[in-house]
């Protein structure tokens, strides 16, 4: 932990050695609404030593990104610190002028933010954002400036930085991306960095590589952190220590080792249960007391298994192709020699067969990219396939064109549940009209029948009457998970694909959803293909798992096999990748 | 609890929240009641001429003064209002009908018909706009019905391009697959899933329309196309004004003059207050 003495800081970094880095008491902020003065933190007083990793967990809505907005002073314009100190290596943060808080945001403490590509400037080659950075707090001069820049990428495990020194955003990966922004972040080595989820939308494998990263460059250079992030496993795994919020106020504080064998407080004990991790069951991630709900699997099931061992959906050899991006109409191509046609074409999906029985629920699962979203939308004919076979209940829909099907009798029998539910409710329909939209359309029942119908379907999936005349953005996440589901059953299909219903969701809503689509698959007898990355998750809903990577299946077989006694290495680094909190 | 009441309350709402929207709305009041009731209420006839009282400087008795054939400016510039409405909402509702449907399905279907729409838009567009508009006028025939379309055809693009966009972010989005799965047909999804959800945007660009058709509407009167004398019309009676300002006459063109700038800044303003109205997300 060598510290250096810069002649341009205005902290002193030796003096303060004793004190903790930074240093929050009692912090409440305030934000200005329509209906008065909501505070959305609460008498948050929080401590990070030198070199200490500290993660805020919480849920949506419980403070934690606000709180370290406020540290940074970059919370919006409605909302300011009402109340409480914020100090920053003995410095009050809060009588800091703006011109001085410019320079040390960056230089004495920076953030990653949740989203990689949002927080890089598009059209600007990542190579010179990061000299923008060197320079703006004058850290070489503009002629080494390049050479410091390919070496902070290089820092951040850059393969061939030199070349990716000229690459736009766009031309990364997500997991790229996030690594050029932690070079941002660490360019002028600052003693204190927020990570604001920095691993939400990455895949597990690549989360792993990110976290990886940060923990050995904080480590190095003797930095202090905090992490922002709802996942308890994550911050277990990587922190020292472990900060609880529910509702802007802090419930427990506790080293990362202890909180999971010993957690105090209620809110963190619920939060440890609805966390899936191996070894539990759907109903244990409810709360106590919650457990037992209704058995709905008693009832006989609407539709039983019929026509003896035929599946429900065959899918054969099917293949999507693209265009290969670019090129295709270039002045070269037109006139030069033509390419082999192989190299035209991208398959998204290479020739996969799997198949689903009546009742069953399967889990697609793979990392982005991997051709798990394409073969979801060419079973749900959306999209077109370019070949092979997809027959459902005997008949051929393969064969029927996306643009054709959205109006057949067969549309009723597969529905989907959306990825994130804000995204696919039409902001401007209310959640009854929304969930009204496929009765009218396909049903077949009057108008009149409609509203009852929608009300038994929202009791169904729990949804409060009162909340049906309301549109989305009134609604919470969970709730629009709910209306949701309750349209995708609302014509009673014999297939459900789920991509990812539970993505964008906190995990205790998360597992009171999987608990009602395990509750709905029984009761209503339908069949599930379950699309996530998230293998916890598929562990807890399905039955068979099929594992996809760059378009083709590498293992498919019983859930508990696959998980247990992966036979391929691809699914072994996928487990291995699950942070593991130390239990 | 009823739908009404609620969007009357979220109204009221966005006109207190913001002044400017509160203030352009009342200017607004105020020229759709001279349109409807304004000839009925002004003090003289506007097409009478008074030969005994011409070029008369504003009084208590004219307080807008009187123009070369001794009408009453005041009651001309009140009548005028209907005119110039009726053409800037009849030309703005065609233009949004023809542009904004045009615009959506090339953002919606690409393909053909993205070609077809964006080429009819670029050859529009290729042209000073207010050169083509006299060009139509003078091709048609001198009418208002003429102004009308030759109006609406000069907007087309700039609909076209604001819908076309706006459709196209959104055809992808989750709401319109999960229409698709509802059984919605494509024309369905266009026009009861996207358009709504388009509207707000769509009302910006109407209300600041609505301001460039009056001033086209008077410009090509200005000079000498579409309305004809002695029909008081803004556009003709800045025209006829204009003559008389050197010899010391200004009230003759100034008045009709600052109506037109008033009701195109009532329009441009409206446009904000406009979109907090109908955009659901303001709603709380």
């Amino acid at each position: 932990m060598a510290k250096k003495t810069r002649t341009a800081a205005k902290i002193d970094r030796s003096a303060a050695s004793t004190l903790p880095l930074l240093d929050i008491r009692d912090l409440t902020v305030e934000f200005a609404t329509r209906r008065g003065a909501v505070r959305a933190v609460q008498h948050v007083s929080l401590s990070v030593a030198k070199g200490e990793t500290l993660a805020i967990v919480g849920e949506s809505g419980s403070g934690k990104s606000v709180t370290s907005y406020a540290v940074m002073r970059i919370l919006d314009r409605a909302g300011r610190i009402a109340q409480g100190s914020v100090m920053f290596s003995g410095l009050d943060l809060r009588g800091v002028p703006e011109s001085e808080m410019r320079d040390l945001r960056g230089r004495e403490m920076s953030m990653i933010f949740q989203s990689p590509r949002l927080a890089l400037n598009p059209i600007r080659k990542v190579g010179r954002q990061i000299e923008d950075v060197l320079l703006q707090h004058s850290q070489v001069d503009s002629d080494a400036v390049g050479e410091r820049a390919i070496e902070t990428l290089e820092q951040v495990r850059i393969a061939r930085p030199r070349e990716r020194y000229h690459a736009y955003p766009f031309e990364l990966s997500g997991g790229m991306c996030q690594r050029v922004v932690i070079a941002l972040a660490l360019a002028c080595r600052p003693q204190l960095l927020i990570a604001d989820e920095p691993t939400t939308g990455l895949d597990v494998t690549t989360q792993k590589a990110v976290m990886d990263l940060v923990v050995e460059l904080t480590r190095e250079r003797g930095m202090s952190t905090i992490l922002i992030t709802h996942d308890l496993g994550l911050a277990a795994a990587y922190c020292d220590r472990v900060v609880v919020m529910e509702k802007g106020l802090i419930v427990e504080t506790a080293s990362s080792a202890t909180i999971f064998k010993r957690p105090s407080h209620q809110y963190t004990r619920k939060l440890m249960r609805a966390t899936p991790r191996p070894g539990v069951s759907l109903r244990d991630l409810l709360p106590e007391g919650e457990t037992a709900r209704p058995k709905a699997a008693a009832k006989t099931p609407a539709r039983k298994t019929k026509a003896g061992g035929t599946p429900l959906l065959v899918v054969e050899k099917l293949v999507k192709e693209y265009p290969r991006q670019g090129g295709a109409r270039s002045l070269f191509k037109i006139f030069g020699p033509k390419p082999p046609k192989e190299l035209e074409t991208f398959r998204a999906v290479d020739g996969i067969s799997f198949s689903i029985a009546h009742g069953e629920s399967v889990g697609l699962v793979g990392e982005s990219g991997c051709g798990k979203s394409t073969t979801s939308m060419m079973v749900m004919r959306l999209i077109d396939k370019s070949s092979g076979l997809i027959m459902f209940d005997g008949e051929d829909i393969g064969e029927i064109p996306a643009r054709k099907f959205a109006t057949l009798p067969f549309r009723k029998r597969i529905q989907m549940v959306f990825q994130d539910p804000t995204d696919s409710l039409n902001p401007r329909f209310t959640a009854v009209r929304a969930i009204a939209d496929p009765l009218l359309q396909l049903g077949g029942i009057s108008r009149r029948e409609v509203r009852t119908r929608c009300e038994e379907l929202a009791t169904q999936v729990g949804l409060p009457l009162n909340l049906l005349d309301r549109f989305p953005h009134q609604l919470s996440g969970g709730q629009k998970a709910r209306v949701g589901i309750a349209r995708a059953i609302a014509l009673k299909p014999d297939l459900v694909i789920l991509d990812e219903p539970t993505a964008a969701l906190d995990v205790s809503v998360q597992a009171v959803v999987l608990n009602l689509l395990q509750d709905l698959k029984d009761s209503l007898g339908m069949s599930y293909l379950f699309v996530s990355h998230d293998l916890n998750v598929v562990r807890l809903l399905c039955d068979r798992v099929i594992v996809m990577q760059t378009g083709q299946i590498v293992e498919q077989g019983p859930t508990k096999r696959v998980m247990d006694e992966p036979q391929a290495d691809y699914t072994r680094d996928l487990l291995s990748a699950i942070p593991h909190p130390p239990l | 609890m009823s739908e009404s009441d609620s969007i009357f309350r979220h109204a009221r709402y966005v006109v207190a929240e913001n002044p400017v929207t509160g203030m352009a709305f009342g200017l607004f009041i105020l020229i759709a009641l001279c349109a409807l009731i304004g000839p009925y209420i002004v003090p003289y006839d506007p097409l009478a001429s008074d030969t005994t009282a011409t070029l008369h400087a504003p009084s208590w008795h004219h307080w807008f003064g009187t123009d070369q054939l001794g009408r009453d400016i005041f009651s001309r510039v009140i009548a005028a209002t209907r005119l110039d409405f009726v053409i800037a909402i009849t030309s703005v509702v065609l233009v949004f009908a023809m542009g904004g449907l045009a615009g959506i399905s090339a953002g919606f279907f690409l393909g053909w018909t993205d070609r077809i729409v964006g080429r009819i838009s670029d050859t529009i567009m290729a042209f000073p706009l207010f050169v083509l508009a006299m060009g139509i006028v003078a091709a048609l025939g001198n009418t208002v019905t003429n102004i009308v379309i030759a109006t609406a055809i000069i907007n087309f693009p700039l609909y076209v391009r604001v819908a076309r966009a706006e459709a196209n972010v959104r055809r992808e989005a989750g709401f319109v697959q999960a229409a698709r799965l509802s059984g919605n047909g494509e024309f369905r999804i266009l026009l009861a899933h996207i358009l709504p959800n388009i509207m707000p945007i769509m009302m910006v660009q109407i209300s600041l329309t609505m301001g460039y058709a009056i001033l086209n509407a008077a410009g090509l009167s200005f000079i000498g196309l579409g309305v004809r004398p002695p029909t008081p019309e803004w556009g003709i009676m800045v025209a006829e004004g204009a003559a008389n300002i050197i010899s010391g006459e200004w009230w003759i063109a100034l008045f009709p003059g600052a109506a037109l700038m008033l009701a195109v800044f009532t329009f441009n303003l409206l446009g904000d207050g406009l979109r907090d109205l109908v955009d659901p997300q303001r709603r709380t």
